[in-house]
């Protein structure tokens, strides 16, 4: 062991005592008050044990005396927001929905607050990106064609009463006759080409207009329109709910498939629910009623600068 | 004055001096030598206490230099947040404004937005540059004179004397009881330290937000609490790092002494004592009576006493000096008083020294500063920093990007069409709203685009959309095309509809059923 009391010459320090393969420690000397600081974060630690969740335990840590947790925290932190935008809320009930497009501000926090809630509560079936699943039937949202109707007003009624949901007796309903039974092989063929060539996908024949004429026309109108009231889908435009090969087609005359989708009413609130509704009319179909552009807000004059922070879409990065 | 032995004992290796060992002070020093270290002595103490500096008054070019410097940096702190800019009426208008609520960063004609934070990385690799820069010109000027630590250590300093009168009056006061006349004296000193150290911390949350708003609501209890919890930090750090920790900081907190340490080379200005001139030191009156045997130094310890950081710079370099100069003001001083040519101690390069211990002719300081590492130095920082003005100056104010939808890629219209939708954000970086068109370019006719406020029904070719003023916009926007139509990629292009006329484009694509995935 080296000479404690040897000093080494080019810097006058004296020695430790250490050494290893002829290198050897010099004494210099930490600060006293560096000595106190490290006893100060020891005692910190033990207050900090004591107060806060500390020792991982089986199932939980320990809780600490202060009562804080990450959860607890949290809890909180979303009760201020909920407070923040209690008065958004109350400004949305309070506007008939037919009114909110008037207030682009508000119309801009109902269409962030209905994309939220459409990924926790609609995505299962419409998907995220709201464009449906034609294999299972569920209606794609972007598009401009509407089978109940794709006024807010009327998006914002499907959402509250459902289709074909029996917790509501104003739910939208309607069952299309199955022609299975009714048709046999060649007529089924035949008015399957006559509804594929209201859209141009066929040729019509004499024996499918008829019986077009006389089965289909009282719901679907006979140019294939379809009609909102009734629930009857267009004929005559490029949409195809369940598919527009000819099989589908023909499968749907003869043993339809009737969607149904639950009304929110009994688990949304009408504010939630509104906020969906304009979320939908605004994926790029919504219709407007009467002379429409009464009701879009023009895109001139002021524009509330703390509009743009609502992203419509994402709810992304915001305006970076 | 060179003693031909003393340069033979101590400069004896190749390659040049050692410095560490042209020091006496450490060998010779007979407490190291007997008491500290004799073999009866217990083991050595791993802490100890720090001893306070009481650093004596001192005048002279360089502690003048220093005021200038203290008074222009502390001004430029002080009354930088107060300058007003006009920036017109939707920006605000103070000249220096760090605004982290909205995201912008103000300095006078120049406004940086958060997606061109490389304007501030280029900043800081300016200043990365500029202390490697000054570092290897002038050694530690940074640290000596314009360092906030230095600034506020010699401010309380100041504060010290003033109360507590000169270096040994405070090591008296510092040694006696606590009596009344005592705590009164800490007591008006350390308030003294609060009252600049409350003023250091609330200047600078100046800087984040409207001055003169914030000053009255500060008084008012109106402020935000971040803004008190500022200043309450600030205050402590600034009352306990400037008054008490002082040079301590430098020694043991700082990085940058060790940094600079590395990058200090011999050709590097540092302030040293010539040892080659001043060895063996002596009291004058052993150098009256042995003029042949004495150095210039008459350890008087001058340089000692008003060393801000209580080292000995006749030790030779080291980390505790930060190149204040204060010590060549006194050994000046002294020199003059003996009638000796000024410069024992002084500011010079080690290739200096050493050309001067041999008796050549040195070169002049100037040369010192010009040389390759420091222009190119100067080159790299210069470059950068012009480029970035080029950059600052160039930049449009207007901009687009855009992001397609990805699910769903593309949409099936009623009438056959196929509709895309896109996510624009229009960035308009003037200080007034703006007019701005938005137009397809690349898609053939009857394409048609409409936003979520621009219905269907007014759907067309380009659409004028209003920018508010230092906004991003942003815009959800459907494309469709003609169902003929094969195209699959195409442009926004944005242009500015005002006396500017600016304009970005920015490419994305098309899908539909037959593109390619």
């Amino acid at each position: 062991m080296a000479d404690k009391s040897r000093i080494d010459e080019p810097t006058g320090t004296e020695f430790v005592g250490h050494e290893w393969d002829g290198i050897e420690e010099l004494n210099t000397p930490l600060p006293r008050w560096w000595l106190w600081t490290f006893y100060a974060t020891i005692l910190f630690s033990a207050v900090y044990v004591v107060l806060y969740p500390a020792w991982p335990l089986v199932e939980r840590a320990t809780a600490g005396v202060l009562g804080w947790s990450s959860r607890g925290e949290l809890v909180e932190e979303m009760g201020r927001a909920d407070l923040a935008r209690a008065g958004t809320f109350e400004q949305i009930a309070a506007t008939d929905i037919t009114k909110l497009p008037a207030d682009p501000d508000l119309m801009g926090q109902a269409i962030a607050g209905g994309a939220a809630a459409f990924k926790q509560h609609c995505v299962q079936c419409h998907g995220a990106g709201a464009a449906g699943y034609e294999e299972f039937g569920y209606p794609n949202l972007n598009d401009d064609d509407w089978i109940w109707g794709g006024e807010l007003a009327e998006i914002e009624y499907t959402l509250t009463h459902g289709i074909r949901w029996e917790g509501s007796d104003e739910t939208r309903s309607n069952y299309m006759p199955a022609f299975g039974d009714v048709f046999d092989a060649d007529q089924l063929d035949a008015i399957t080409q006559h509804v594929l060539s209201l859209s141009g996908k066929a040729q019509s024949n004499a024996t499918g207009a008829e019986l077009y004429a006389q089965n289909c026309a009282a719901c679907h109108q006979p140019s294939g329109e379809g009609d909102q009231m009734q629930g009857a889908p267009a004929l005559n435009d490029a949409i195809w709910l369940y598919g527009d090969d000819p099989a589908q087609v023909s499968q749907q005359i003869a043993y339809p498939r009737h969607g149904a989708m639950p009304g929110w009413s009994d688990k949304l609130d009408p504010v939630t629910i509104r906020m969906l509704a304009a979320y939908v009319h605004s994926r790029g179909g919504g219709e407007y009623a009467g002379e429409a552009t009464d009701e879009v807000a023009p895109e001139t004059g002021e524009v509330a600068t703390d509009e743009v922070a609502v992203a419509p879409e994402d709810g992304g990065d915001g305006q970076l | 004055m060179v003693n031909s032995d003393t340069l033979a004992s101590t400069n004896g290796e190749a390659g040049g001096r050692d410095w560490g060992k042209a020091l006496p002070s450490a060998k010779a020093d007979p407490i190291a030598a007997t008491a500290r270290h004799a073999p009866s002595q217990p083991p050595p103490e791993l802490y100890e206490k720090r001893k306070s500096v009481h650093n004596k008054r001192i005048d002279g070019p360089f502690r003048r230099f220093k005021w200038l410097v203290m008074f222009v940096t502390l001004t430029i702190y002080y009354v930088t947040p107060w300058i007003r800019w006009d920036r017109g009426p939707y920006a605000p208008d103070q000249a220096v404004l760090i605004d982290l609520a909205n995201r912008r960063f103000y300095m006078f004609d120049i406004e940086i937005w958060p997606h061109e934070f490389y304007y501030v990385a280029g900043l800081l690799i300016m200043a990365a540059l500029g202390l490697f820069l000054v570092t290897s010109a002038v050694g530690r000027a940074w640290c000596g004179y314009s360092c906030p630590q230095t600034v506020w250590t010699d401010l309380f300093q100041h504060v010290d004397r003033f109360i507590d009168g000169d270096r040994n009056a405070r090591i008296r006061l510092d040694k006696a009881p606590w009596n009344a006349a005592k705590i009164t004296k800490r007591g008006v000193k350390w308030s003294i330290y609060l009252i600049i150290s409350l003023l250091t911390g609330g200047a600078w949350i100046l800087y984040f937000a409207d001055a003169p708003t914030l000053f009255r609501d500060f008084f008012t209890l109106e402020a935000s609490p971040v803004a008190y919890v500022t200043v309450g930090i600030l205050t402590f750090t600034t009352f306990w790092l400037g008054g008490f920790m002082r040079e301590q900081v430098c020694i043991y907190m700082c990085p940058w002494p060790r940094i600079q340490a590395a990058m200090l080379d011999e050709k590097s200005l540092i302030v040293t004592y010539k040892d080659y001139r001043g060895e063996p030191r002596g009291s004058l009156k052993k150098a009256k009576q042995h003029p042949d045997e004495y150095g210039d130094c008459i350890d008087c310890l001058q340089c000692v006493a008003v060393c801000p950081t209580g080292i000995d710079i006749r030790e030779g370099q080291q980390v505790g000096c930060i190149t204040c100069a204060l010590c060549i003001d006194a050994c000046d001083k002294v020199m003059a008083d003996i009638g000796r040519p000024r410069g024992l101690i002084d500011y010079a390069t080690l290739e200096q020294c050493e050309a001067e211990a041999a008796g050549k002719s040195t070169h002049s300081t100037w040369k010192a500063l010009l040389r390759p590492r420091t222009l190119a130095y100067f080159a790299i920082w210069g470059g950068i920093g012009g480029a970035m003005l080029f950059a600052l100056g160039t930049r449009t104010h207007t901009e687009l990007t855009v992001s397609p939808d990805r699910n769903p890629p593309f949409m099936l219209m009623k009438d056959g069409t196929i509709r895309n939708a896109y996510t624009l954000r229009l960035r308009n970086m003037e200080a007034r709203p703006r007019d701005m068109e938005v137009a397809l370019a690349g898609l053939p006719a009857g394409s048609l685009m409409w936003t979520d406020r621009i219905g269907a029904e007014q759907a067309a070719f380009q659409q004028i959309i209003t920018v508010p003023a230092n906004e991003t916009r942003i815009v959800r926007a459907y494309v469709t095309v003609p169902a003929t139509s094969t195209v699959d990629e195409f442009a926004f292009r944005l242009t500015s509809l005002d006396e500017q006329g600016e304009s970005d484009i920015a490419e994305t694509t098309f899908a539909s059923p037959t593109s390619q995935p």
